[in-house]
């Protein structure tokens, strides 16, 4: 650094003296961190930083120098605006930070308010279950197959294998259609009718095996009515899903084989399924299923077990029936029994929620409260 | 049925050391399912067999009372140490009988405790005991006076026999068999490899008089013929002669009935009742005096009258079977017998009729008189019909030694002759449906233990089995493999998992119905299920017009409840009940909907399907008679909607349904389906006539563009509100869910469209018109009017954003604001342009419905 040169110019410019424009920067900073919010801040930047700012204007004295003084004084002024620029920046940052919070604070909310605006929909759990249902079945390969409620006694009897006076079909058990009067036979026996309420969903299956190439995979859920009373557990409206199966070399180990996998998917692996002979007139051999209790699991029938709604403490549950199809039934539907055979499976959905959902009483599924269905949703 | 085990164990000597509970899990696993195990007798001691040794009346007591001195060992006389005494209510008896009596610390059923107390100034020292109090019947006429031969001091309880376990046993409607003791034992004995005593061959009469030939025809038996071998194929007549009257039914007999839970009511009906629980076979007995001519089974007579024993007159139909005798009917084959036959008091001769009815014509009997009795359950279920021979044998046996009377040597007996069944099936034929290979020696070996008879062909492999006569379930090959594999355990059938099979999933119909479903859910409706079953007065309430096709509702021949005996032929009513009992119960806020089947008479009204038979496919055109007989029954939406549709809170007021909800979600079903909704003003009922909307749904294949009229939405009539009683302004919606789909099946995959990137230009217009100017048409002259401008892309969408009515717009006026969105799909549209296009479509307002553009 050369020293001032007072032979060419012996002026000295006090405002770029080192200790001045230290005391101007100190000065400029210090008024800069004393703003207190965005507008002192203004001031102070218009004050030690704008046109007429000390150091602006030493800046501009810097051109007044002997040439060989410029440079000097020119880096010492840079360096003061750069260092004022530098606090100015941070202090904008800290204030701007500091009035942001400040503007969020005042815009908060109670985010626990209730928005329950629109009042909750919900799908019917009996809909939702035969969906679900359905969907086990759909996974394994079956086709969803329907029928008409009102159907005629063939489908739902006769090519069932009812004999024509099985007990089913009187009118204490079935929904008959009362006749056109013009045929009316005056006996007052409405079974004469020939269309009824389908008792349950199997004559589907007849329709399937009517109307569906071989081999057939399908299930059939859907709305069936009986002339039951209603009470806690029987209701004249009710709901079944039945599975088919008419295919090449079925046997019951097939069947057992579909219906552990239907248990495994509806309520969890591990549970044993037990499998005893019963009497249906549309499969021959038939069978009832019950699965293990998937709530107690057994411990229930154990000495000192809690005792267990769900199963009643039996350990079992009994879910659906089942069998071979009657080779009756396919000889009705025009299916060679000697090349193929069936199987069929069916079972209560409004039974299922009450096994698996816990509902205890089966009118809550027919009268439309809206709390039942509410409090199943949109899935299940 | 009831069945207690010892009498099982009698046929088949099952281990006394197999526990009940073990012996009910095999009947269970064998098809018998035991659905209780009652423990009866074996709360009762305390009880001993005594002798009366005295009786003092005692008269001071309003009712008969009586102290008896009593003895339970001998030498304990009067004079003697050991008698003591008893008061008792009873007068059946005299010094010298046998009774049952409780001494104190005795306990009777129920756990009551005997004392010794003071009673009628006499220290009582036990009770002589009713059959009631003993659990066996409900006999409170006097007390148990037990024969002289009973034991003195033995313990009652095993003297009676009264220690047992009831099993209580649910018979599936195929096996008739195991409806009896005979029955069950068989498969008891079979589950437990204990030989079976048949109890049809057991104790047979073979010189009581019968001579040893059980099938010997005596011309001192009243004759009987068939008239209808379709009626009966057997009956048999056997008499007993000198029966004494009032003879009583032995203990052993009454505990065994009791444990069945049937009533002892006198000794020739509880003979008859005893066997038909043991064989199967119902007996029954006439007075024989009171028979006249001979005996014939025939059907009834047009006109014929008969009165049965629970002193109803029937008149007979000429399906029925009757038994008659030269006066006319005297008795409901299998069903029931006549009151001027029944036996009496002063009955001596017992006329005994067994016979083989036609199941078929006895359940229709049955089922025609609304009589069902143990007799008809049984011959409905399948009779033995080589039992009638063994088991009227059995019964005069009986009746003759337990009541003194004589048999009657030899029978009379008609039948005809029916071939047992024989079913031939492959040998392996099990095996193929259980999945198991059993072979056939053990094939063979299970159905000769169900007393089938089996011959093979080596050359065919063909088995071929005949079925015992008490067996007539087993038909079919089915028949038989079920047997074996029931005997060889349905639990040993293996778990196969399945092989996947390629279905095709759900198709587009089903799928959108879940969709609809699970869209109205997320638009705030909840689905019901109302039961579809609706009141005549329902059409009427709706406001339907007479000839509306939804009066023709189909009726039930037996409704559930007569109040609502026709099925739906729409949604609403069942919708408007649900709303009712919801708003009932505090949930005034409501908007339901229901996807369900409708029934609707086809036109020309229906016919009755034909029978078709069942040992062949129908063909094509009995399957459409059978179409044709049943009501059309498409899939329905509905839904309802009353109070407030957004409900008042912190963010401001509520606001309730009105008529443009419903309407809304008509719209809604649309896009869910993917279907162009269309809505036009139209009056339709049960709806508001000035606020229906007939909805439209319009599918477009390619350049075929269809549509369908699908149902109406809106606000319901004021008079149906009234009328089902619902909350004010309710609005509803039906719409034909088939036709809807329909139309979405019939539209192609949905086509993605061209997203442009260039700005949007929008411009505003308000117009006015006549009030009575729908806003849709004057939507569809904007957008007429745009397609006609420039390329005819330029108009990318209208909304209307306001309606105004006032002084402004003039009376019988409406102003409609409406945003216009332009946009080019390759460039920055100029003004020009956009005001061109806009210039255009107002045009097209103007000249299609009068439209005015609004200045200022």
């Amino acid at each position: 650094m050369s020293g001032p040169s007072s032979n060419y110019d012996p002026v000295e410019v006090t405002p770029l003296s080192p200790d001045e424009v230290t005391r101007m920067r100190d000065e400029a900073i210090a008024a800069i961190n004393a703003a207190a919010d965005l507008g002192q801040l203004k001031a102070a930047r218009i004050a030690h930083a704008g046109d007429r700012a000390p150091l602006t204007l030493a800046n501009s004295e810097i051109g007044a120098l002997p040439p060989q003084a410029r440079a000097e004084a020119g880096k010492r002024v840079g360096a003061a605006r750069g260092a004022v620029r530098q606090a100015l920046a941070d202090r904008t940052t800290e204030l701007e930070a500091e009035r942001d919070q400040q503007v969020l604070l005042t815009e908060t909310v109670d985010v626990t308010l209730p928005w329950d605006r629109r009042p909750a929909g919900a799908r019917h759990p009996v809909t939702m279950a035969a969906d679900r249902l359905s969907d086990v079945f759909v996974a394994m390969g079956y086709e969803v197959a329907e029928g008409p409620e009102v159907e005629a006694e063939w489908y739902n009897f006769d090519a069932l294998n009812f004999p024509p006076d099985h007990p089913a079909r009187e009118s204490q058990d079935t929904l008959f259609v009362a006749g056109p009067k013009e045929a009316g036979d005056g006996s007052g026996d409405p079974g004469h009718s020939g269309v009824v309420l389908r008792t349950h969903t199997s004559p589907v299956q007849i329709r399937a095996m009517l109307s569906r190439p071989l081999p057939l995979y399908v299930v059939s859920p859907g709305r069936c009515f009986r002339a039951d009373a209603l009470d806690a557990t029987h209701s004249p409206v009710f709901h079944q899903i039945e599975c088919l199966a008419v295919d090449e070399g079925l046997t019951m180990a097939d069947l057992r084989g579909v219906i552990q996998a239907f248990v495994d998917a509806m309520f969890g692996e591990g549970l044993r399924t037990r499998f005893r002979p019963d009497y249906f007139p549309f499969t021959e051999p038939s069978g009832d299923v019950s699965m293990e209790c998937h709530v107690c699991r057994g411990a229930s029938t154990r000495a000192g077990g809690e005792p267990c709604r769900v199963c009643r403490s039996q350990g079992w549950i009994e879910i659906a029936g089942c069998g071979m199809v009657n080779p009756r039934v396919l000889i009705a539907c025009g299916i060679d029994p000697g090349r193929y055979t069936g199987f069929a499976f069916g079972l209560g959905i409004e039974r299922t929620l009450m096994i698996g959902h816990g509902v205890t009483d089966i009118r809550d599924t027919t009268e439309g409260d809206v709390r039942f269905s509410r409090a199943f949703g949109t899935e299940i | 049925m009831k069945l207690p085990l010892s009498w099982l164990r009698e046929y088949a000597p099952v281990e006394s050391s197999v526990e009940v509970a073990e012996i009910a899990q095999r009947l269970t696993a064998l098809k018998l399912e035991v659905e209780s195990v009652e423990l009866v007798g074996h709360d009762i001691s305390g009880v001993v067999i005594a002798r009366v040794l005295s009786i003092e009346e005692l008269t001071e007591f309003k009712k008969p009372i009586r102290y008896c001195r009593m003895a339970t060992e001998d030498g304990h006389e009067l004079g003697h140490e050991g008698n003591f005494g008893v008061v008792c209510g009873a007068t059946n008896f005299a010094v010298g009988d046998k009774v049952a009596l409780a001494t104190p610390g005795a306990v009777l059923p129920g756990g009551f405790e005997i004392g010794a107390r003071k009673t009628y100034g006499k220290l009582s020292e036990g009770m002589i005991c009713a059959a009631d109090e003993l659990g066996i019947g409900d006999d409170h006429s006097g007390i148990l006076v037990l024969p002289a031969a009973a034991p003195l001091g033995a313990d009652f309880v095993a003297y009676a026999s009264l220690r047992d376990e009831v099993l209580d046993i649910a018979v599936t409607p195929d096996r008739g068999d195991c409806v009896s003791v005979r029955g069950v034992a068989r498969e008891l004995a079979i589950a437990y490899a204990v030989p079976f005593t048949d109890p049809a061959d057991a104790g047979l009469p073979a010189h009581a008089g019968l001579g040893g030939d059980l099938g010997w025809v005596s011309s001192d038996v009243r004759a009987a013929t068939i008239a209808d071998p379709t009626a009966c194929d057997r009956i048999v007549l056997r008499s007993v002669r000198g029966f004494q009257t009032g003879a009583a039914t032995p203990l052993w007999m009454q505990v065994r009935l009791n444990r069945c839970g049937v009533r002892t009511v006198s000794l020739a009906v509880d003979v008859t009742n005893y066997l038909m629980l043991e064989l199967g076979q119902p007996l029954h007995a006439f007075d024989n005096a009171k028979v006249t001519g001979t005996i014939e089974v025939r059907r009834g007579h047009p006109g014929e009258r008969l009165e049965t024993l629970d002193h109803v007159t029937r008149t007979l139909d000429p399906e029925d079977i009757v038994i008659a005798d030269d006066s006319g009917a005297i008795s409901l084959a299998g069903t029931m017998g006549g009151l001027s036959t029944e036996i009496s008091d002063s009955t001596t001769d017992v006329l005994i009729e067994a016979a083989h009815f036609s199941p078929v014509g006895t359940a229709k009997m049955s089922r025609r008189h609304r009589l069902h009795s143990e007799a008809s359950y049984r011959f409905e279920r399948g009779v033995d019909r080589e039992l009638p021979l063994r088991a009227s044998a059995k019964a005069v046996a009986m009746l003759a030694s337990l009541g003194s009377g004589t048999i009657v040597p030899g029978c009379q007996h008609a039948y005809v002759e029916v071939p047992p069944t024989r079913v031939s099936m492959a040998e392996d034929y099990p095996d193929r449906v259980a999945g198991v290979i059993y072979g056939l020696d053990t094939v063979t070996w299970r159905l000769r233990q169900l007393g089938c008879a089996t011959e093979h062909d080596r050359a065919t492999r063909v088995l071929t089995a005949t079925a015992p006569s008490w067996r007539s379930d087993l038909n079919d090959p089915a028949d038989l493999a079920e047997e074996v594999i029931r005997l060889e355990g349905y639990e040993n059938v293996p778990v196969r998992r399945p092989r996947a099979f390629a279905g095709r999933g759900l198709t587009t119909r089903q799928r959108l119905r879940r969709a609809v479903g699970r869209g109205l859910a997320g638009a705030g409706y909840v689905e019901v299920l109302a039961a579809p079953f609706v009141s005549a007065a329902d059409a009427d309430a709706l406001q339907l017009p007479p000839e509306d096709p939804r009066r023709q509702a189909l009726a039930l021949a037996n409704p559930l409840s007569d109040d609502e005996p026709l099925l739906r032929t729409t949604l609403l009513p069942g919708l408007f009940r649900v709303l009712n009992r919801n708003v009932g119960r505090g949930f005034a806020d409501a908007a339901l909907f229901e996807l369900g089947l409708v029934y609707l008479t086809r036109p020309g009204g229906r016919a009755v399907p034909p029978r078709l038979r069942v040992d062949r496919a129908p063909d094509f055109e009995e399957l459409a008679a059978l179409e044709a007989a049943l009501p059309d029954q498409p899939l329905h939406v509905g839904l309802v909607l009353a109070g407030d549709r957004e409900l008042p809170g912190w963010w401001g007021p509520g606001r309730h349904e009105c008529w443009a909800d419903a309407i809304e979600a008509a719209r809604q079903i649309g896009e869910i389906c993917q279907v162009k909704v269309d809505v036009r003003a139209e009056a339709q009922a049960p709806w508001h006539p000035g606020r229906c909307a007939a909805v439209f749904v319009q599918a477009s294949d390619g350049s075929q563009q269809t549509e369908w009229l699908a149902g109406y939405a809106g606000e319901l009539h004021p008079r149906v509100i009234q009328a089902f009683g619902l909350p004010a302004r309710t609005s509803a919606l039906e719409l034909d869910m088939s036709t809807v789909l329909a139309a979405a099946e019939r539209s192609g995959p949905v086509q993605a469209p061209v997203l442009s990137s260039y700005p949007l230009a929008t411009q505003d217009v308000a117009l006015i018109v006549d009030r009575a100017v729908p806003a849709a048409d004057v939507e569809a002259a904007l957008r007429a009017g745009a397609a006609a401008a420039g390329d005819g892309t330029l108009l990318e969408d209208v909304r209307l954003f306001d309606v105004y009515t006032g002084e402004q717009v003039g009376p019988g006026r409406k102003s409609l604001a409406y945003t216009l969105r332009f946009r080019a799909p390759d460039r920055t549209l100029t003004a020009a342009e956009v005001a061109e296009v806009r210039d255009a479509a107002v045009a097209a307002a103007s000249e299609r419905v009068g439209a005015e553009l609004r200045t200022g």
